[in-house]
């Protein structure tokens, strides 16, 4: 809702969704590479609608004298299957379906959609995103050029040709799998999610553009018990791909961190209080700058005037072999995209270069403002809603130090290692991430795990307090969700080991 | 969506369930209308409006159980749509606690209008919309130098539900729901932008808190945040302003669910009948207030709306038990989840609490963290006022506190008397003692 506007936050996709396929769904034989001379008509077809009629659609959403518009076609089939209690007993289908319209007057925005892709009901729902405007009629495009697109998440199998078979029996041997690792487990858990998007995004400006995004989620959780205390915890993967991905090695490391993880916990010892220094470890970590840069680089903050890096672009922010990038590119990663929701290819963004705050991510109305090039990163969670800068993969790239070399350098401090959840307040740039699980360090050595700890700081003083930053980058595996003006986007976010010299740690000790 | 036409889909997507092998159903058909109007700076930034419509079912077939939503309710798309869902159930495997609710459970609704639909929501105009939204930013034109940006809002929906289960249940929703308010941002020490703001909802356009003093109350929280700091870790009392206290307690919902406990995952587990919090806390859920944000004549498992104390002087007496899990855990249903939580008040006023605290915290925001339902754990984000001989003496922000709710629910020393009507969970100012502060 609003009062989340400047309130935006990251969480790991909660555990309560699972899937099933339908068989013979509204869709057969895609194969999610456009073929052919006109690579849009295989979409034109499916949301059922031809040239003629987007252009009367546009001719009355610019009846009023709009600068410009565009429609959002989307089609989203979902599925999800869970286990618990030792029996797959629930299944989940969604189907969505529908065109978002949005008008554009100057940087002000007219938005409507519909779920009927009638040309009766499309045409009353421009007419009602135009009165954002007041002036004569312009006029439609007559033709309509499809945007060529690189494929970062190429796949073999459809999701709506995998049986729901196969599924059971895959969740059937992950829970066997949990209950074999350790004794001291007594409950288990998995879920198994997939979805298939198809958008196609027309503006009148004749450009075109259509997507194929697949997804997969799979969560492995339990609760062990020892000495009459109680320990929960999960391991996820969440990946744009197919099937494929769940190669057997994968499925058996899924049971094995998740029962690793949990139990681990029964040895944390209470976190300590105060600053102190923080290793971030490798991978999830990339939460810190999510929250701590992220954010306050999306530049409708920036355009507004409200983030508190709004005026800090070509300014030293880290020690320079700090390069923080957003990149929707990354293959089969979570949050990689083609093309955003506005039709612009997707690309690697620059935020800080070499200690040096850069580019901020823009969405159609920002880059206008500031007069460039949009990155690929105005996104919306559905037809049902508009565009805004989002952040697609958030990482930091590899740097001088190694980890060894990290650890011994901390005298008293903790590493953070797995997390649930972060947010920040975009104007002030505090921010902060719950550690679900981590380590102490004393006088250069990992001496026992912690657990349950809220870590909350500054953005620039935090990024300003990166003194080390190893080679060993990897992406988180998870299901990051991003919630921004009350809309969830996937995401995904990475990083090399770092050291943060000084950060308030939310502890007891 | 006409209401009949509504619920007539309602009754052919049953029937057609039936007919394609689900032995039992439950359904749900909403039809929604929504405006949105937000102002920046005096200038309208975005305007939306929105008509959607859902059917979500549930199917039971031959023990086996699974869910399906779609929002394409053309009978064509729907028919196949049922059937795959019917298909699909069979694939699973059988689950002897899932199962429709014993139809006694839905006797008893209450016969009093909750009031939950304003029929004046169908005159409000556009320029209405525009003009209540902008007059609300515009109170606060040269109110302050410092401001940077001011968010204005103004937003209402009308939403129509039917719920239709197979063994007689028949139930229907209608509500309206207007928001205003405003966020703004200031320029802070630096390059910070401290930022506030205030929305309010009501059921009734007439609830609403006055647009003026909506918009000041979103200034004065934004002024309070000007040159806030961390201050260094220390053990000491929290006082917790009243609109913010559920924030501290909705935390403790999941582990007071069947689902929860049964999943081995409440650290609450086994403490009905005993002291969980100190005397001074007492909450009753009652989903029976005239225009309340959480009323509700049933449950989503249909089940009647009744009052239930879930904490009388500290004891606890009753967990949110939904149908499944209570089949699960062998415990009769009392409801699936919380509707109007009612914190019983004390005598005094927060600021009467505040004036007679010799150090403190006034914790007025949370920024992020978490907690562990497992174990009672928590460690979350704060920010307020460090609070000297009853007088706010420096803005904090930046800080956590942390420890464990068994321990919090205990030193809570005593509630106000000024519920925050404004929320389905009405909390009065709580003051707890003994708190761990994480700071410089």
């Amino acid at each position: 809702m609003l009062h989340m506007s400047r309130r935006d936050f990251v969480k790991i996709t909660g555990t309560g969704l699972a899937l099933a396929t339908l068989p013979g769904f509204i869709r057969s034989g895609f194969a999610n590479v456009v073929p052919g001379d006109n690579p849009y008509k295989f979409y034109f077809n499916r949301f059922g609608i031809d040239e003629d009629m987007v252009q009367k659609v546009m001719a009355e959403a610019l009846h009023y004298g709009g600068d410009y518009c565009d429609l959002f076609f989307q089609n989203q089939l979902s599925n999800s299957i869970r286990l618990q209690d030792n029996i797959v007993n629930s299944a989940s289908t969604n189907v969505t379906l529908g065109v978002g319209i949005r008008v554009l007057k100057g940087d002000q925005t007219g938005y409507s959609f519909t779920e009927d892709i009638s040309l009766v009901s499309m045409k009353a729902a421009a007419r009602t995103a135009a009165g954002i405007a007041s002036g004569s009629a312009k006029k439609a495009p007559q033709t309509f050029n499809s945007t060529k697109l690189m494929n970062y998440y190429d796949t073999q199998v459809s999701w709506e040709d995998v049986g729901i078979k196969d599924k059971v029996e895959m969740l059937q041997a992950i829970n066997e799998d949990i209950f074999k690792q350790d004794s001291r487990v007594i409950k288990a858990s998995v879920n198994f999610s997939d979805s298939e998007n198809y958008i196609l995004v027309v503006n009148s400006e004749g450009g075109l553009a259509t997507d194929y995004q697949p997804m997969l989620r799979i969560s492995a959780g339990c609760t062990a018990e020892e000495n009459g205390k109680r320990e929960n915890n999960y391991f996820d993967y969440s990946v744009r791909d197919d099937i494929n991905f769940l190669t057997p090695e994968r499925l058996k490391r899924l049971p094995k961190e998740a029962v690793a993880r949990t139990v681990k916990l029964f040895e944390a010892q209470t976190p300590p209080a105060g600053e102190m220094p923080v290793v971030l470890a490798a991978g999830s970590s990339g939460i810190l700058l999510h929250e701590a840069i992220g954010h306050g680089m999306e530049a409708d903050f920036n355009r507004q005037g409200i983030s508190v890096f709004s005026d800090m672009i070509n300014q030293k922010v880290a020690e320079e072999f700090v390069t923080i990038v957003d990149n929707g590119t990354n293959p089969h990663v979570r949050g990689s995209i083609n093309v955003d929701d506005e039709g612009h290819p997707s690309q690697e963004t620059v935020l800080v270069e070499n200690g040096v705050l850069r580019t901020f991510m823009h969405d159609r109305i920002s880059a206008k403002h500031y007069g460039v090039d949009p990155t690929g990163s105005g996104r919306r969670e559905s037809f049902k809603h508009y565009p805004m800068p989002r952040m697609r993969n958030t990482y930091m790239k590899n740097g001088p130090h190694k980890y060894a070399e990290i650890i011994a350098n901390v005298k008293y401090g903790i590493i953070a290692e797995q997390f649930t959840n972060g947010q920040v307040n975009i104007g002030p740039g505090d921010f902060t991430f719950y550690v679900k699980s981590g380590s102490l360090i004393e006088d250069g050595k990992v001496t026992g795990p912690i657990k349950d700890v809220n870590i909350i700081g500054n953005g620039p003083e935090v990024l300003s307090r990166v003194t080390m930053v190893a080679d060993d980058m990897v992406m988180a595996e998870g299901g990051w969700t991003c919630g921004k003006n009350g809309q969830s986007v996937p995401v995904s976010m990475g990083l090399p080991s770092v050291l943060v010299s000084s950060i308030t740690v939310g502890g007891r000790g | 969506m006409e209401k009949n036409i509504q619920l007539d889909l309602g009754y052919w997507v049953q029937k057609k369930a039936k007919q394609l092998g689900a032995t039992e159903s439950a359904l749900g058909i909403n039809h929604a209308r929504s405006v949105s109007v937000d102002f920046r700076d005096g200038k309208v930034e975005k305007l939306k409006e929105s008509t959607q419509q859902a059917l979500w079912i549930e199917i039971f077939a031959k023990g086996r159980y699974s869910n399906h939503s779609t929002n394409d309710l053309r009978k064509e798309s729907l028919e196949k749509f049922i059937a795959n869902a019917v298909d699909l159930t069979g694939f699973l495997e059988k689950d002897e606690f899932r199962k429709l609710p014993d139809p006694e459970l839905y006797k008893g609704q209450s016969s009093v209008d909750l009031d939950l639909y304003d029929a004046k929501q169908s005159d409000v105009t556009a320029d209405e919309r525009l003009r209540r939204a902008k007059e609300l930013g515009e109170t606060l034109d040269g109110k302050d130098d410092r401001i940077i940006s001011i968010a204005s809002g103004f937003y209402d929906s009308h939403s129509e539900t039917y719920h239709l289960k197979s063994n007689g249940f028949e139930g229907h929703k209608e509500s309206t729901s207007f928001t205003h308010g405003a966020s703004v941002s200031m320029q802070g020490k630096g390059d910070k932008k401290p930022e506030g703001w205030r929305y309010y909802r009501a059921h009734h356009l007439e609830d609403l808190v006055d647009a003026e003093q909506t918009a000041l109350e979103a200034l004065e929280r934004t002024k309070a945040r000007m040159g806030a700091e961390k201050i260094p870790s220390e053990t000491m009392p929290l006082l917790l302003e009243n609109s913010n206290a559920a924030g501290l307690f909705w935390r403790i919902m999941y582990p007071l669910s069947a689902s929860a406990i049964q999943q081995k995952n409440s650290f609450l587990e086994g403490k009905q009948d005993q002291q969980i919090a100190s005397d001074v806390l007492t909450i009753l859920d009652n989903p029976s207030i005239i225009r309340g944000l959480g009323s509700r004549y049933y449950d989503g498992d249909g089940i009647a709306a009744k009052q239930m104390p879930l904490i009388t002087n500290g004891v606890l007496n009753n967990y949110f038990v939904d149908v499944y899990y209570g089949n699960k855990l062998g415990w009769k249903p009392t409801k699936g989840g919380a509707s109007n939580l009612i914190v019983k008040p004390g005598l005094r006023s927060g600021a009467e609490i505040e004036a007679g605290l010799d150090r403190a915290i006034l914790v007025t925001d949370w920024l992020g963290g978490n907690a562990n339902p497992t174990t009672g754990d928590y460690s979350l984000g704060v920010a307020g006022w460090l609070i000297e001989n009853g007088k706010r003496v420096k803005s904090i922000t930046e800080m956590n506190i942390s420890g464990n709710y068994t321990d919090l629910l205990m030193n809570l020393v005593e509630v106000g008397n000024d519920p925050w009507v404004h929320s389905s969970f009405r909390t009065p100012t709580m003051l707890f003692d003994k708190v761990n502060f994480s700071g410089s």
